[in-house]
């Protein structure tokens, strides 16, 4: 049972990182490195509002604004001085791995006495009893949810439509008489944003800043929705936020269960391993639908 | 209402490349002109239409809309007022949207696209009347992705989407060079009957002469950069394909092919 629920937790924290990588990858077609800085950039900030006793939950708000602010650097890199979109991405994370140093004052930043989202005497108040034990998960759900929602709606606006033809289709948003750099530069901040709020959650879950819990945050969250999106997109019952998060939970059921039979050092090769296959496998599903059609 | 003053246009500035494309060129288009460009590959009529829209830049001259110099204008700024349909009917759509969400886009353009709900359903019935005029049948796929439509089916799409909010100019870029001749057929009278409707100021390049012919009000063609052949209205309806089809092999032969 605690295997399960600490899948679920850790699918759902790294389901909200996808859910950015979402933006980037699948709706604007931008492959974002930023990921790897803006993650950890959730945690520094987090870190350093907590050792300061600050609301913990300001510090999601603060986490995010911070990530949106990495992101739209990006952006603004990549339109304003035309630097190709990899290269951008690449920039921003490996100045953002200072920036998270100064920001959170060292490389490792225990958070065992804080208040944070899961343990907070406003919690302790407000949370029934019975289900104590379950809280985190129950908090992650409520996070992600919300997270997953407000994106839901957000793309059945008018500025989400316009941000999903920039990835579609430049040229469209351009004869709409908008302009489709400003657009991708929001729709990277939005992704940035989300992906530096999954680091402050999982900071606080995991009781700790690491300056290195970014390294490989954007080949999760490719994973995640390339097998969200291929395994879950033809169910109807499935969107494809949904789709994304369920395909984080399933990536980290995976690793955990490799992780059961292997020694921790694997953790990395297995990782790429799993990516490799769900790359083959997605892959081979798009060629049997173009001979169908 | 349209005014080219003077343009000059190289490619490749500064290299053993460079190309004059345009020296002193001067285009008037009056408003509620229906202009059918022709010429030979290379002659920059693409090159002009993308002038127009400030899709490349100019090195020298001016573009003038009413009066109005635009010529430092950026492209999207400029697009408020114009609506263009390219070649590619790929280019007019999006294709992971549906049929109701890309007219919904479209139907705001020139206003915010802020966070109200992108699509206001009140407009679907008047969606469907304007895509009932296409003879398509796209009124009942509304929840249809754009993706999965024929290309006739987007540029027709495309076509009305570019002309749904009130626009200045209407730009046509071989819009039906890539559809099969039936369906190109309909695409003429379709886009005929918006510009009478509408009563727009048109300019559509052409390879196919007997629409050149057919449509509009006045033919230019262009060779090199520049227009050796300018007809209104009554020239225009004195002259025949064939006639045309003569001036164009002269050019032709003038270049040594």
């Amino acid at each position: 049972m605690d295997f399960v629920v600490s899948i679920l937790e850790q699918g759902l924290i790294y389901g909200i990182l996808a859910l950015g990588v979402y933006i980037t990858y699948k709706i604007l077609d931008f492959p974002d490195l930023t990921v790897d800085g803006s993650f950890p950039l959730g945690g520094a900030v987090t870190a350093f509002l907590l050792t300061r006793e600050m609301n913990p939950y300001l510090s999601l708000l603060l986490a995010f604004l911070a990530g949106a602010l990495a992101g739209v650097c990006t952006g603004l890199i990549h339109v304003k001085f035309r630097v190709r979109d990899l290269l951008s991405g690449i920039i921003m994370m490996t100045g953002l791995w200072t920036m998270n140093l100064y920001i959170a004052g060292t490389a490792n930043v225990p958070l065992f006495s804080q208040e944070t989202i899961f343990k907070n005497s406003l919690l302790e108040d407000v949370f029934p009893k019975g289900l104590w034990p379950y809280r985190t998960l129950i908090v992650i759900i409520i996070l992600t949810l919300a997270g997953k929602v407000l994106l839901d709606v957000y793309l059945q606006t008018k500025s989400g439509y316009l941000l999903r033809a920039a990835g579609d289709n430049a040229a469209l948003v351009t004869t709409l008489a908008k302009d489709p750099g400003n657009v991708k530069i929001l729709g990277l901040g939005l992704a940035n944003g989300l992906v530096s709020l999954a680091g402050s959650v999982f900071c606080q879950e995991e009781r700790v800043f690491e300056i290195s819990m970014g390294t490989g945050a954007i080949v999760i969250g490719l994973a995640s929705v390339i097998i969200g999106t291929s395994i879950f997109q033809k169910i109807t019952l499935f969107n494809a936020t949904s789709a994304v998060l369920a395909g984080s939970v399933i990536y980290k059921a995976c690793v955990a269960v490799a992780l059961k039979n292997f020694e921790p050092q694997a953790m990395k090769l297995i990782t790429a391993v799993l990516f490799l296959v769900i790359l083959v496998i997605s892959m081979e599903r798009r060629k049997k639908v173009k001979t169908d059609a | 209402m349209l005014e080219l003053r003077n343009i000059y246009k190289y490619y490749n500035p500064g290299t053993v490349n460079e190309m004059c494309l345009f020296r002193d060129f001067c285009l008037k288009v009056e408003k509620g002109e229906f202009v059918s460009v022709v010429g030979s590959n290379g002659s920059g009529k693409t090159s002009m239409l993308n002038i127009i829209c400030g899709s490349i830049p100019v090195e020298a001259g001016q573009v003038r809309i009413g009066g109005r110099d635009i010529t430092r204008e950026k492209e999207y700024r400029r697009n408020e007022r114009i609506g263009r349909v390219y070649q590619n009917p790929a280019m007019g759509t999006c294709p992971s949207m549906t049929i109701l969400e890309n007219m919904s886009l479209a139907d705001n353009k020139g206003g915010t696209y802020g966070f109200r709900r992108g699509t206001n359903k009140k407009r679907t019935a008047y969606y469907q009347e304007l895509l009932s005029r296409l003879d398509l049948g796209l009124e009942d796929k509304l929840e249809v992705k754009a993706g999965s439509l024929s290309g006739g089916q987007r540029q027709a799409m495309a076509l009305v989407m570019s002309t749904m909010t009130p626009i200045d100019f209407l730009i046509l870029d071989e819009h039906t060079a890539a559809l099969d001749p039936k369906t190109a057929e309909l695409m003429m009278e379709l886009t005929d009957k918006i510009v009478k409707e509408e009563g727009l100021t048109t300019i559509m390049v052409t390879h196919n002469l007997r629409y050149a012919m057919e449509y509009g009000n006045r033919l230019l063609m262009m060779h090199q950069g520049e227009v050796i052949l300018d007809q209104k209205e009554v020239e225009k309806s004195s002259m025949t394909v064939e006639d045309v089809l003569t001036l164009f092999h002269e050019i032709s032969i003038e270049c040594g092919n």
